[in-house]
């Protein structure tokens, strides 16, 4: 276990370099979002309802809020890309000498660099809260905010998994980046990144709710919302519990093709 | 004393306007053949970006199951908005893009020596060399939505507002240009610039919206310091007749030029501090 403490301290030292490339990205970041926020205070203004789609005002700025601080928290930004360059450049070879699990490695780099995101993202993010007050609502409830952290990890996880999955075609194709900007794709707009989910038509919503990506962002922003209780909220955590388990056993699975693949180009 | 040249050309090289088209020739067949060795990849890539594509126009969708309007503008206004953004957008990629996040790169590795030694405008060299011809077929999906959301609207321009439209584009994509540039530019001392260029693609999102729904100290920023919020929506307002003066017009031309001036004395200023990285 010790040796993985290592890997954590390692990654917070070399991520600590590109500190301040993660402030003007969380800077930029909040540009877009403001602009969201701002959108829809104008339709909330042009219209005579206080509701629009089962939301207020106020939960509906604090939807975005809140996907920002989980997007900050738990998206994968560099590591996909990182691990498809070790496996192309056969940098790979040198992991599978040593009493080392890629997976676990490349999971404490992770957190590592998620660490370091946050500390430079926490201070433009708070004043940003700040600046929306107005607007902003805290979590639901005690229980709700308990359920949101564990669900926040749940999140993380399963971002992570996919991801290095994803970045594990690299075995098998020259050029991943196309591969991880589709996946990308379906996960800005089915988990829920640029509106809420059940925005849109119920048909829509319960076939997205059969994917893992409501998972990967929007499950915790509702749960932080309180918008799902009681049995509901627990059958979700389970449901959110087993894509992650699902999503290791296929990372685990196609690392082992993987390497039974791999041919040590250049190493 | 009259000194002559050592080995006097001798054909005299085409000069000025032929001499660059001729370069740029170069460059269109090199990106071809570039995108040919991958054609797989190639078609991919025009797929991803239509994706994304689709995932705007689908924001837009879902906004307006719920309301009819954002601020004055109705659905098919703002999808002809996002039309008019992709074109210029996929343009600025097909021209500009991958040229100025390489910027940095060629900084890093020293390749921007050899490049500043070549007897061309070194500019001109950096922001052109690489073409991307898939975006050119995106930008094709573009006008195709953008035809289609005219028709709804029963827009029948005439032929000088098409005109005035096209132009305006252009005057849009200099300052895509000129804002990206100065931000490439500063890799010369960050030296990892990436992550400064892409953020500037975050903020490309504004100018899809319409401007009418901001306000305030955001909106004056996104107007005249990054006249941002310009660049798609006084085309589009030209040709939809909603522009409230043509003040507006003359705010994109005169501030266009001015971030245009900005970033060539900005570049000239940062060559001038740059002291090779390597050899």
């Amino acid at each position: 276990m010790n040796k993985y403490w290592h890997v954590v301290t390692l990654g917070i030292q070399s991520t600590l370099v590109y500190r301040v490339n993660f402030l003007v990205r969380a800077l930029f970041g909040l540009v877009p979002l403001l602009a969201l926020i701002l959108l829809w205070r104008a339709i909330f203004e042009g219209r005579t309802d206080a509701e629009i789609g089962g939301y207020q005002l106020s939960e509906m700025v604090t939807y975005y809020l809140i996907v920002n601080v989980v997007v900050a928290l738990t998206a994968v930004t560099e590591d996909d890309w990182q691990i498809a360059a070790d496996i192309k450049d056969g940098k790979i070879s040198q992991f599978l000498l040593k009493p080392i699990d890629y997976l676990r490695y490349r999971l404490c780099l992770f957190a590592a660099s998620r660490l370091v995101y946050t500390a430079a993202a926490i201070l433009p993010t708070a004043g940003f809260l700040w600046f929306q007050r107005d607007a902003f609502l805290g979590p639901a409830s005690g229980l709700h905010f308990a359920a949101f952290i564990l669900s926040l990890a749940l999140t993380a996880l399963l971002q992570f998994f996919i991801s290095f999955t994803m970045a594990l075609l690299a075995f098998w194709v020259l050029e991943v980046a196309t591969f991880i900007f589709i996946l990308f794709a379906f996960e800005y707009i089915a988990g829920g990144h640029m509106f809420p989910l059940d925005m849109l038509p119920p048909a829509i919503l319960s076939l997205l709710n059969l994917t893992p990506f409501p998972y990967m962002l929007y499950f915790p922003v509702q749960v932080y919302l309180g918008r799902l209780d009681g049995s509901v909220l627990a059958h979700g955590l389970l449901i959110q519990a087993c894509w992650v388990a699902a999503s290791y056993i296929l990372a685990r699975v196609v690392w082992g093709r993987g390497i039974r693949h791999y041919s040590a180009v250049g190493g | 004393m009259h000194t002559s040249p050592p080995n006097p050309p001798p054909v005299a090289p085409p000069t000025g306007f032929a001499r660059y088209a001729g370069i740029y020739g170069a460059f269109l067949r090199n990106g071809l053949v570039r995108e040919m060795g991958f054609k797989i990849n190639f078609i991919l890539w025009i797929f991803v970006e239509l994706l994304w594509f689709g995932l705007q126009l689908a924001f837009m969708a879902v906004i307006y199951r719920h309301t009819e309007r954002i601020a004055s503008w109705t659905q098919w206004q703002v999808v002809f908005l996002v039309g008019t953004n992709h074109l210029i957008q996929q343009i600025f990629t097909a021209l500009f893009m991958n040229n100025c996040v390489k910027l940095s790169e060629n900084v890093r590795t020293g390749m921007l020596d050899f490049l500043l030694l070549m007897p061309v405008n070194a500019r001109f060299l950096i922001s052109l060399r690489h073409v991307d011809f898939g975006a050119f077929v995106n930008a094709g999906s573009a006008v195709a939505v953008m035809v289609y959301a005219a028709r709804q609207l029963h827009l029948t321009p005439t032929l000088p507002q098409l005109a005035g439209f096209s132009l305006l584009l252009l005057v849009g994509l200099s300052v895509h240009y000129s804002v990206m540039y100065i931000l490439a530019c500063i890799s010369f001392w960050t030296v990892r610039a990436q992550g400064i260029v892409w953020g500037y693609y975050n903020l490309f999102q504004l100018a899809r919206l319409p401007d009418e729904a901001f306000r305030g100290t955001f909106r004056a920023v996104f107007t005249f310091a990054v006249p941002i919020l310009l660049v798609t929506n006084v085309p589009v307002k030209l040709l939809i007749d909603k522009l409230s003066s043509p003040f507006e017009i003359v705010w994109l031309v005169g501030l266009s030029t001015a971030v245009f001036v900005l970033s060539e004395v900005f570049w000239r200023w940062s060559v001038r501090h740059y002291s090779s990285a390597s050899s």
